[in-house]
């Protein structure tokens, strides 16, 4: 083990390594100031060859319509190369081809501006994901809180978006996400409070590194957290379930209904890049990030870290392919009368816990106390609360009446099933 | 401060729309989403299907009736020739009989397939139920090929008969696959929808039609059915010798559109029931009765209905004693039952407009033939 956790080059845990190594190399040769220049030019081409490339390339638009293909029972896209691993450049190829089509009533500043919004604070994003020890591009001290504010950014670029088309179903795009984002930033927020409490900071690296320290993953200490972190989130992220900015089969494309050509694939781009910066926070702030109970000390943490992304990210295309989309009343009714109490409910029970453990000086033993507490009353709040706010399944019949003869109206028995309105 | 006002304005989800199910519109007038005023346009697809039957003979005229429901062309066919054979007064051997029950049930399974996997993918269920649903009907398109030729529009029944006798041993053993398959995959499509919180919130309560209202509108099929009416010309005007099979009429709740989806699924169930009696008990001899080519039917005029998919079907014919029909006319379900539309969808908001218009499974080249 000591000879791997050496700042020697072939120390693959940190890239940074490699790269000085290949800097100074450089530097006996070159004058200075290239070197300078060279650096962040190399440091830009591995981000990009390790992350960028093949997450968004190929988890996000081939690994997903695979994927889905597979769930579909059809087989995706292979015709690209083999298995269609050129499919999404040829996706791309194409998009950049065609014609961009403009609307004549359409606000054309407004429209152009848009995409170009919507792409900076993805970019933004990455910049405060740890990818290993080392490995983070700014380490802000109120990372947390960065990452959530920059997240919300996008939503304007949308609303330029479905306003900008002088188009109805447009329109109907932007409000409702708008007004989607609203409501679901308040339970998010709240749920990411109940962890900054828990663990005492609001910086990522130490989030892992509280992770790392105790051996456990946040997800386990506040699964009523987590769950509501991944409503929001693919809410905020228009992702199947919760997708009724662009419901496909109401509003047409919404917001996107008029782009076409690049303008759209920026926007189809981005929602990728969003839901992988998505992915990245949620590995980071519930999966441990870049540790895993020690397996880091032999693997290149960044490569954990990837693989925790890409498996977060696999559920997001699991939802995706498995879920029939809520109405926007009901996804709003959802998250202020079911999401936002439990998550008051989770940081009362959470800040209740942290006082405990701070002031009456109980062992570093009792996070695991903490986590069974809390994994018993994940599983007992659920259906205690959605039974108060009125949810009664057994209402509903799932088969339907049988009668022999033809007849009139068969009314109803007076004690069958027969759910109301709900 | 004054109260927040709001002005209606007018959408049109269609002709263009990934949810009208081809060429329909619903020129829908909306208060924010909710809906206030809803008028159906149609007449996009109108191909003047039964002012070109009146040129053609008879049996020319038999492909024409796969082109107007192209989802269950079976049911279509054997309408029309039950209107020829009641007007020229044929009959039918026992094994075409039992071949077109065979086949009407089978198109009913593949039908409401259809119907199920387009209904979730309008509640926004992304394309899966529907691929699967395309999986499944794909054992009996293979059928419908082994026997006619052609997998869609099988142009099978013939007056007095069908086209072909099914291929011995194989027909068989291929009817006794979907037999075996087909009960879990409902199921399974059960599982998936009936039991999924978000579809059955998108469903019900949704699009409620009361059995009066739905009477009063002339509903047929599991649009009726889901209201709570028994009706189901199987049982109440039985064809084909429908009367001595053994099933039951599956109707719903409240006539929301969840009701209309469950009824489906029910049928679905029943239909293998059917297929398996009537497999079962498949007669031998001749599979039909010979007809001169160039029928001239008597002076008068023959009105035939089969419980289709999607509701009555009805064929009216009138002879002049030539070769082609005087007068021929089409009472198409989906385009009866489009006519409780506004009162389903007013009221509700446009999300809720695509469900309805989804668990009414039209097809507009029937609507509009």
């Amino acid at each position: 083990m000591p000879f791997l956790i050496t700042d020697h080059w072939y120390d693959l845990r940190d890239l940074a390594n490699l790269c000085n190594q290949v800097l100074s190399w450089l530097g006996d040769f070159l004058p200075h100031g290239l070197v300078y220049i060279i650096a962040p030019v190399i440091g830009f081409l591995f981000a990009f060859m390790l992350f960028t490339l093949p997450t968004q390339l190929y988890l996000g638009v081939l690994g997903e319509r695979r994927l889905i293909g597979r769930v579909q029972s059809r087989l995706g896209p292979n015709r690209t190369g083999k298995f269609g691993v050129l499919q999404p450049i040829a996706d791309a190829l194409k998009l950049l081809t065609k014609e961009a089509f403009t609307p004549t009533k359409a606000d054309r500043v407004v429209m152009y501006v848009a995409p170009i919004l919507f792409v900076a604070p993805a970019v933004m994003l990455f910049a405060v994901i740890p990818f290993s020890h080392g490995m983070i591009i700014a380490n802000v001290s109120a990372s947390l809180l960065y990452f959530v504010a920059v997240s919300s950014l996008p939503v304007l670029a949308t609303f330029m978006a479905g306003w900008s088309h002088n188009n109805k179903y447009s329109l109907f795009g932007a409000i409702r996400i708008v007004a989607m984002t609203i409501s679901f930033e308040v339970p998010l927020v709240l749920a990411l409070l109940g962890l900054a409490l828990m663990m005492g900071t609001i910086n990522l690296q130490d989030m892992v590194e509280f992770q790392r320290h105790f051996h456990i993953w946040m997800v386990v200490v506040e699964p009523l957290a987590f769950g509501i972190y991944f409503i929001c989130v693919s809410a905020e992220l228009n992702r199947t379930p919760t997708d009724i900015a662009e419901a496909e089969s109401e509003i047409v494309a919404g917001y996107l209904t008029e782009y076409s050509g690049m303008k759209w694939g920026l926007f189809y781009g981005m929602d990728i890049a969003y839901a992988i910066a998505a992915s990245c926070f949620a590995a980071t702030v519930f999966f441990g990030g870049w540790s895993f109970f020690g397996l880091d000390h032999w693997v290149p943490p960044w490569i954990i870290f990837i693989a925790k992304v890409y498996a977060f990210y696999s559920l997001f295309i699991w939802t995706r392919a498995t879920l029939p989309r809520l109405r926007s009343d009901q996804l709003m009714e959802f998250a202020w009368k079911y999401l936002l109490p439990l998550a008051l409910f989770n940081i009362f029970i959470v800040a209740t816990e942290r006082m405990l453990w701070s002031k009456a000086d109980f062992g570093r033993g009792w996070i695991y106390v903490f986590a069974v507490i809390n994994i018993a009353l994940f599983v007992a709040a659920i259906p205690i609360w959605a039974r108060f706010i009125g949810y009664r399944p057994e209402r509903t019949p799932t088969r339907a009446r049988l009668v022999r003869e033809a007849g009139g109206y068969v009314p109803l028995a007076p004690n069958a099933a027969q759910g109301d309105q709900r | 401060m004054s109260p927040v006002t709001s002005e209606p304005f007018v959408i049109n989800i269609g002709p263009q729309h990934p949810s009208t199910h081809g060429v329909f519109r619903i020129k829908a007038t909306v208060d924010g989403e909710r809906i206030v005023d809803a008028e159906s346009v149609m007449g996009y697809l109108h191909r003047s299907i039964e002012k070109l039957a009146e040129e053609r003979t008879y049996t020319q005229n038999i492909p024409f009736t796969d082109r107007t429901d192209y989802l269950s062309s079976m049911a279509n066919n054997l309408g029309y020739c039950l209107a020829v054979e009641q007007l020229a007064g044929i009959g039918v051997p026992a094994r075409a009989q039992a071949i077109r029950v065979i086949m009407s049930e089978l198109q009913r399974l593949a039908s409401h397939c259809m119907a199920v996997g387009a209904f979730a993918n309008d509640t926004g269920a992304w394309q899966t139920p529907m691929m699967w649903a395309f999986r499944d009907r794909e054992k009996i398109m293979d059928i419908f090929e082994m026997c006619s030729g052609a997998r869609l529009t099988c142009n099978y029944m013939r007056i007095g008969g069908v086209a072909f006798d099914p291929p011995a041993g194989t027909f068989e053993e291929a009817v006794r696959e979907v037999i075996r398959i087909f009960p879990p995959l409902i199921d399974d499509r059960a599982d998936v929808l009936v039991e999924n919180e978000i579809f059955v919130a998108r469903t019900r309560g949704i699009g409620v039609l009361t059995a009066e209202m739905a009477i009063n509108s002339s509903l047929t099929g599991p649009m009726l059915r889901g209201s709570g009416v028994a009706w189901d010309i199987r049982k109440a005007d039985p064809y084909c010798g429908y009367e001595q099979y053994d099933f039951e009429i599956p109707i719903g709740y409240q006539g929301d559109c969840f009701d209309r989806f469950i009824v489906r699924l029910e049928e679905m169930r029943q239909s293998v029931k059917i297929i398996e009696q009537a497999l079962d008990g498949l007669p031998g001899g001749p599979y039909k009765t010979e007809v001169p080519l160039s029928l001239r039917p008597p002076a008068g005029e023959a009105y035939a209905r089969v419980e289709g998919a999607r509701g009555e079907l009805g064929y009216y014919v009138i002879s002049d004693e030539g070769p082609a029909p005087y007068r021929f006319h089409i009472r198409p379900p989906s385009f009866i039952n489009l006519t409780a539309l506004k009162e389903m969808t007013v009221g509700g908001t446009v999300a809720d407009a695509i469900v309805v218009l989804g668990s009414v499974d039209i097809i507009v080249g029937e609507v509009d033939r």
